[in-house]
């Protein structure tokens, strides 16, 4: 029986190949959901701050008055809290996983969205400032 | 008498990347005394509760233990839910069941893996991560995390799986399982294997009670002890027998494991075919108040939780008793009398996981 389990195991592994793979040269395995890294749309989001107080971790820095969104990539946990929380699909959780880094990665966005110009109402509008 | 040496083992050592020390008191090449140290890697994460509000906890507790992390996290939200006093829905505790045992099948698969390392059969070690590979594909493809699965949440589950993937895991079980089987064989039947580990650092049933043995390594001595039993998440629904072996030894506390794996992959089976549909969470107001001792079963044994709220976003005083530490006193206790050479395994054999034990 020993044997015969053995010639079993020895001729899968004969024509099966490696069970494991050369990562970072070849990527890791992802599943369709799998939590890989954030990603940020600075085009629509209005800096409402929801991501950053509902990140566990703290990883998410917004600044509303410099019109600033930073996210600590070495912070980040991958929960998806912030992706759950943003009501303006600017955050997506992508599959693949951060690459390896050797350095502290902080990424800056500059957020660009512009609020609609309002239906006039009022001949004064103030739009200005939205746009640093 | 023969003359008495004492030898360090630890807190790195061959058998697990895991810091705990322990001094060894040896007459020639046997163990007469074992001293365990604990204390290398203490990170503060109970008191953590007081600057994370409390549902951001569960990621905290999520991280305990890289390997019972979802259990880590159910106790958690299961003892918050029972101090604010809240229904979750039954696909929840389902899909929680699901996920428990998924951790389960994991972890015992790993630790089968570890021990044939620790006995130096490296082929049976890379067949048992192998196999662990296909259970961790099908927590990443359900919830999104390999080994930290963040999907317990305060109130319920994050993530739903639905009924094709549901279809889809409980087909593959079939072959899963007859793999397991062929694991299992060499695990219990190699001459090898077995003159190895038959006898080899036994505990008694009663060595076991008193010391407060848990998990595997108490029901390996015949304790029927296993938390599932009291019917926490789905398990009251699915009815669960705990496995207990009886001799004590090594060899008891392997089959146990291997025993387990079939039992939890015939949970995640019963669990998948009586899934209820309906909501995975429920709405979650207001602060938690009030006190709970929360209770769950490990892969390594019984985790208690006792969680303290004054009414405000953040607890005022979380305990955690991981399993490992209560284990550490029947480690104690099976190490004396073992030859040197045996130590790596009759240490392995208890499932250590020091990140948990100091938390
Ligand atoms: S994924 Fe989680 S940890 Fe990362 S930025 Fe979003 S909320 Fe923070
Ligand atoms: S990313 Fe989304 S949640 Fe965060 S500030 Fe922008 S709009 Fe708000």
């Amino acid at each position: 029986m020993g044997i015969f389990q053995m010639t079993k195991t020895v001729l899968r592994n004969l024509s099966g190949g490696p069970a494991t793979r050369r990562y970072p040269a070849v990527a890791a395995r992802k599943g369709p959901i799998t939590r890989g890294h954030v990603v940020f749309n600075p085009a629509t989001c209005r800096s409402c701050g929801i991501c950053s107080r509902r990140c566990p971790s703290g990883a998410i820095n917004l600044d509303k008055e410099a019109n600033f969104w930073e996210i600590d990539r070495m912070r980040c946990i991958a929960c998806g809290e912030c992706v759950e929380g943003c009501q303006f699909d600017s955050l997506t959780m992508e599959q693949e996983y951060f690459p390896p880094v050797v350095d502290r990665v902080v990424e800056r966005y500059h957020i660009t969205y512009v609020k609609p110009e309002k239906p006039a109402k009022k001949p004064k509008e103030e739009g200005a400032g939205e746009n640093a | 008498m023969p003359e008495r040496i004492i030898v360090p083992f630890g807190p790195q050592h061959p058998v697990l990347p895991e810091p705990i020390h322990i001094d060894l008191v040896l007459e020639d090449e046997k163990v007469v005394e074992a001293i365990p140290s604990i204390g290398y890697i203490h990170r503060g994460l109970e008191q953590l509760v007081q600057k994370r509000e409390y549902p951001e906890f569960v990621y905290v507790a999520e991280r305990i233990c890289g390997i019972c992390s979802f259990i880590h996290s159910l106790c958690y939200c299961q003892g918050i839910e029972k101090i604010m006093e809240i229904e979750v829905p039954d696909r929840a505790r389902y899909l929680r069941t699901i996920w428990s045992e998924y951790s389960r099948l994991h972890s015992h698969l790993l630790w089968l893996g570890l021990f044939a390392d620790s006995m130096g059969f490296e082929n049976l070690f890379m067949r048992s991560w192998r196999l662990r590979e296909k259970v961790l594909d099908v927590l990443e493809d359900t919830t999104g995390g390999r080994v930290i699965q963040g999907t317990c949440k305060v109130g319920g589950v994050r993530r739903d799986i639905g009924q094709e993937k549901l279809d889809e895991i409980h087909r593959g079980l079939e072959s899963f399982e007859e793999e397991c089987r062929d694991l299992g064989h060499v695990f219990l039947n190699d001459t090898t294997v077995k003159n190895r580990l038959r006898g080899l650092g036994v505990l008694s049933k009663a060595e076991a009670y008193d010391l407060g043995a848990v998990g595997p390594t108490a029901r390996a001595s015949g304790v029927e002890m296993d938390h599932r039993e009291t019917g926490y998440a789905a398990y009251g629904d699915l009815g669960f027998k705990p496995v207990i072996e009886t001799a004590g030894d090594c060899y008891a506390r392997c089959a146990v494991r291997l025993r387990e794996v079939h039992a939890s992959i015939d949970l995640v089976r019963r669990a998948i075919e009586e899934m209820p549909e309906g909501p995975i969470d429920v709405k979650v107001r207001g602060t938690p108040e009030g006190e709970y001792f929360s209770r769950a079963e490990q892969p390594r044994g019984e985790v208690v939780y006792y969680l303290r709220g004054d009414g405000t976003k953040n607890l005022s005083r979380a305990r955690i008793r991981t399993p490992t530490l209560t284990n550490i006193p029947s480690l104690v206790k099976m190490l004396p009398g073992v030859q040197l050479a045996d130590v790596p395994v009759v240490v392995l054999s208890i499932d250590p996981c020091i990140s948990c034990t100091e938390r």
